[in-house]
């Protein structure tokens, strides 16, 4: 399959990439990994006369520790994440949802700011982003912004950017002591997208209760969200198993869920609270860890 | 508009004319006439068509040729030297990992990358490794076997 003819840029800055961006308007947009952009101009679902590929802009792939969190470029590749050492100690469930997302070829191409750009339903990075409340921070509109995450994601495919705005850094806030992660999901087969996929991140009191819980859901709905129910049942009571069912039930509160060939709407339910317990429970465990 | 990209092939430079749209795939299948890089899905699903650039396994259907301007690209032509198969061709020869073939120079190709990564891969770690490069006919088995084999002569020649 051969995408529609179209005008290829290599700026060397991001000044010069939203400038473009600003030039040609509704016809650009911006080339990151290509793992999803590339199909969509080859099946033609995406029309760019504009592919303006952020390839060159130097800077835009980093790893470093930010008030004692991460600052993340947008162009960082999931192998990049994987392999960071930084990322694993800041929280493990980023290495460990990218080990599950596609094969070793799109993760040596796909970056973190694509994945949030696009905002699949499906995809596995925005579940963490919002149960870490990071920021994304963009430039190219009236002002540069740092957007919350469960603010950034709008609906499918769909975020709060405006047109010439560009995802330059993805920042995750520190973690309080005694904080364990985990994303749990269930992929689909062939593809290994989520169809539902649940990331906990939980911190326990020195109580031994649940202090703070944040609870990211993907695949369900339409855009990956905080299930802010779940989380509120779950601070303050003890870390148990009837605990984590009975949170992970209201997970799916406020959720459309999807209906697609890989699952209906009930499905999507059942297995949100199957998965949000799981992770919950994981996450538990691993404050001990 | 055309663009002009200079990238490094199998070890042999080459500057040439492209249209932006051209898919790398097709550079080197059509342009180069290095046709051993095969199409399988075209929907960057299947992995018959990884090549390495730069040193990472790449689906080639799913990059253009001009994001390639100045890259180091390795295709499965460029395994074998002097005559002599790489040890993972070797390995895929002795231990059977290929029945009509079509799968193998991605295979191989993405194999290369994954064992440079990690030279003694458990057998869950090869699959894991391989699990964007589907094969309709071997069931997998041998080519895991051929991967562990690969290894093994890898690290032998290390
Ligand atoms: C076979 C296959 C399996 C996959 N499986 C999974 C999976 O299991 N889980 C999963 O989460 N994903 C999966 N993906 C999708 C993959 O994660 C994509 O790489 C990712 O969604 C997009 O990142 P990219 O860098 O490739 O972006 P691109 O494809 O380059 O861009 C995607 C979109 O984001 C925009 N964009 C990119 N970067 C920026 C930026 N910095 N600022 C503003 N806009 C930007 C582009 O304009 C475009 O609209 C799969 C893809 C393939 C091909
Ligand atoms: S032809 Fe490229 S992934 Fe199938
Ligand atoms: S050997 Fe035939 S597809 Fe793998």
């Amino acid at each position: 399959m051969i995408p529609a003819a179209f005008e290829y840029h290599a700026p060397a800055t991001l000044k010069e990439a939203t400038a473009l961006m600003r030039r040609f308007g509704d016809d650009a947009k911006v080339l990151a990994g290509g793992q999803s952009l590339i199909p969509m101009m080859k099946l033609r679902l995406a029309d760019v006369p504009h592919l303006i590929d952020l390839r060159r802009v130097s800077g835009l792939a980093y790893i470093k520790e930010q008030d004692g969190g991460l600052a993340i470029g947008a162009m960082t590749t999931y192998h990049e994440l994987e392999a960071s050492s930084l990322v694993r100690r800041y929280a493990p469930f980023i290495v460990e949802a990218i080990d599950l997302i596609a094969d070793v070829q799109v993760r040596n191409k796909g970056t973190i700011g694509g994945s949030a750009a696009h905002a699949d339903p499906a995809a596995d990075l925005p579940a963490l982003l919002v149960a870490l409340e990071a920021r994304i921070n963009t430039t190219g509109g009236a002002r540069a912004r740092h957007i919350a995450a469960d603010r950034f994601f709008v609906d499918a495919y769909t975020t709060a950017m405006g047109p010439s705005e560009v995802i330059s850094e993805i920042t995750l806030p520190a973690l309080p002591l005694r904080t364990g992660t985990s994303y749990r999901k269930f992929a689909n087969k062939a593809s290994h997208f989520a169809v539902v996929g649940a990331a906990a991140v939980v911190t326990l009191g020195a109580d031994g209760l649940c202090e703070r819980v944040r609870l990211g859901i993907t695949g369900a709905g339409p855009k990956a969200a905080r299930s802010k129910r779940a989380e509120r049942y779950l601070e303050g009571k003890a870390p148990t198993q009837e605990n984590f069912q009975t949170a992970a039930r209201k997970a799916g509160h406020g959720i459309e869920f999807l209906e697609d060939i890989h699952g209906s709407a009930e499905y999507r339910r059942h297995l949100t609270s199957v998965f949000a317990a799981r992770a919950l429970a994981e996450a538990v465990q691993r404050v001990a860890d | 508009m055309a663009h002009t990209i200079t990238l490094t092939v199998n070890g042999t430079g080459y500057t040439r004319e492209v249209e932006p749209r051209l898919l790398l795939v097709h550079f080197l299948r059509e342009v180069l006439e290095l046709t051993g890089t095969h199409i399988g899905c075209d929907t960057s699903q299947c992995g018959a068509c990884t090549v390495t650039m730069d040193g990472l396994a790449i689906k080639s259907c799913t990059a253009f040729a001009v994001q390639a301007d100045g890259a180091t690209i390795v295709t499965i032509e460029g395994m074998a030297k002097d005559g002599k198969l790489h040890p993972i061709q070797e390995a895929f020869h002795e231990e059977h990992g290929l029945q009509c073939g079509y799968c193998t120079p991605g295979m191989i190709m993405t194999l290369s990358q994954v064992l440079e990564r990690n030279p003694d891969p458990t057998d869950e770690e090869i699959r894991h490794g391989i699990a964007g490069n589907i094969c309709r006919c071997t069931g997998y088995e041998n080519i895991v076997r051929s991967a562990r084999d690969a290894a093994r002569r890898l690290r032998e020649e290390a």
